[in-house]
């Protein structure tokens, strides 16, 4: 099928891109990298009066670390991501997790901005940005605003963006030593969109317990979530004395997952719990190794 | 819903046309430009039929619009060899191992094998099934067309040893 017709305009300057949003609020959409937006309006599941080609924006691409906090373009394409030595060294799980997004194909149009801004509830970027405690910097022609990631999903497919504002960047808060990072997920094809997904990020004290953890499921609810109360019940104990696969078991128990074509809800509750223990587990072995001189030196 | 002048250099060839924002970048090579050997199945992203090459990277032409690549330098199948001359490593490991029965999906195989392989050389057989993910085939079963990457691989290395 093909889109409904729409006026398009591909501004070089964020202010224009700016003004344009608020001229025509909802009836305009920004075009990122357009590898979902583009077959929802094939599908002619979305129509918009009005597109806002934001990928002449150079302003809106690039990757720096500022301070503790990796700064990202909302337009910087995954592929570059994936590949970054930036990223790899103060990010490593969002380099990572790009592995998973669709295809290299994909991944060589797909922009971090638009992923975010998309909230697709089976998505890695958003849970990438909740595991990380990431946040966005928007703008409207009102002005900047800054919104941590657990406040920008709202639910699927739903940001608390207004039409009028444009995602300019994520900015990803660099994790200390002893962290240790992990994500996987369970899809049935290479690039197939998650069954069920999940990250986890952690900090370890100088005695091996608990100091910093947040734990992701993505896939499993209208929004990637935290798993806040096994996040709370790992606080402070010490790595080795936890058992995990019950911990994971019980923090999974109250998932409602949805149901669909390719999976159950059932099923996808009952795969949470080994792939949470499992992303504990990687993650606690990297936040060790990760506070190793030896290791560090061997890397 | 005005019509926009773009100029899109493919196979470095220049071509030049007005079309409406709407128009994908593949029916715009198709249509516009005659190059039909561009592929279109799914129109949505999922087959992978329609993969050309836009500044030297794979990318799926029905998820852009023509307009979007004003300017751009693309490469399609028609690019890939000469018009008469020697087939490139890919398209004889294709034709040497049945790496196609129908041959509806074979333009974006080929296209995406050419970008995959440039970035890695020398793959195993697993990073060949990774890399040729985002393809669809409903002929082949996938054996023949991953024998002719690993011999694409072989021909390039030996081409460049020799």
């Amino acid at each position: 099928m093909k889109a409904a017709p729409f006026d398009y305009a591909a501004p070089t300057e964020v202010d224009e891109a700016l003004a344009l949003l608020d001229e025509f609020a909802e009836d305009a959409k920004v075009l990122a990298g357009g590898q979902s937006l583009v077959p929802l309006l094939a599908l002619r599941m979305s129509r918009f009066d009005q597109l806002v080609d934001v990928n002449r924006i150079e302003a809106l691409r690039g990757i720096e670390l500022v301070g503790e906090t990796l700064v990202i373009g909302a337009m910087t394409r995954q592929a570059t991501i994936e590949r970054d030595e930036e990223v790899r060294r103060h990010a490593p799980l969002l380099a990572e997790a790009t592995r998973y997004i669709g295809h290299f194909q994909i991944r060589n149009r797909g922009t971090i901005g638009g992923s975010i801004a998309h909230a697709d509830p089976t998505a890695e970027y958003p849970a990438i940005a909740l595991t990380l405690g990431a946040e966005v910097e928007v703008a409207s022609v009102r002005g900047r605003r800054r919104i941590d990631a657990g406040e920008l999903l709202e639910s699927a497919y739903t940001t608390t963006l207004e039409p009028e504002e444009l995602l300019l960047s994520v900015r990803v808060p660099v994790w200390g030593a002893r962290s240790g990072f992990a994500v996987h997920e369970i899809a049935r094809r290479t690039g197939d969109f998650a069954l069920v997904g999940g990250a986890a990020a952690v900090t370890l004290d100088e005695a091996d317990a608990v100091a910093r953890a947040h734990v992701v499921l993505f896939g499993v609810a209208d929004r990637a979530i935290r798993l806040s109360s096994l996040e709370a019940a790992i606080a402070g104990q010490p790595v080795d004395q936890l058992d995990l696969a019950e911990l994971a078991r019980e923090a999974t128990a109250e998932l409602r997952p949805p149901s669909d074509v390719q999976a159950t809800g059932a099923y996808r509750r009952r795969v949470a719990a080994p792939l949470t223990e499992r992303l504990l587990r990687t993650a606690f072995v990297r936040a060790r190794r990760a506070g190793d001189p030896t290791e560090e030196a061997a890397r | 819903m005005s019509k926009q002048l773009i100029s899109v250099r493919i196979n470095d060839e220049l071509f030049e046309g007005e079309v409406e924002p709407r128009k994908t970048l593949a029916d715009f090579i198709r249509e516009d430009c005659t190059l039909t050997g561009t592929h279109l199945a799914c129109e949505h992203g999922v087959c992978g039929a329609c993969t050309i090459l836009l500044d030297g990277e794979a990318v799926r032409s029905c998820l852009m619009f023509a307009v979007q690549a004003d300017g751009a330098s693309l490469t399609t199948l028609e690019g890939l060899a000469p018009e008469g001359g020697p087939m490139t490593p890919v398209q004889q490991g294709f034709m040497e191992h049945h790496g196609l029965q129908c041959g509806f999906c074979t333009p974006g195989f080929v296209i995406s094998a050419h970008a995959f392989l440039r970035d890695h050389p020398d793959p195993t057989e697993e990073e060949i099934r990774e890399g040729l993910s985002g393809n669809l085939c409903r002929c082949t079963g996938y054996q023949g067309i991953v024998r002719a990457v690993q011999r694409a691989a072989e021909i390039t290395r030996e081409d460049v040893t020799a």
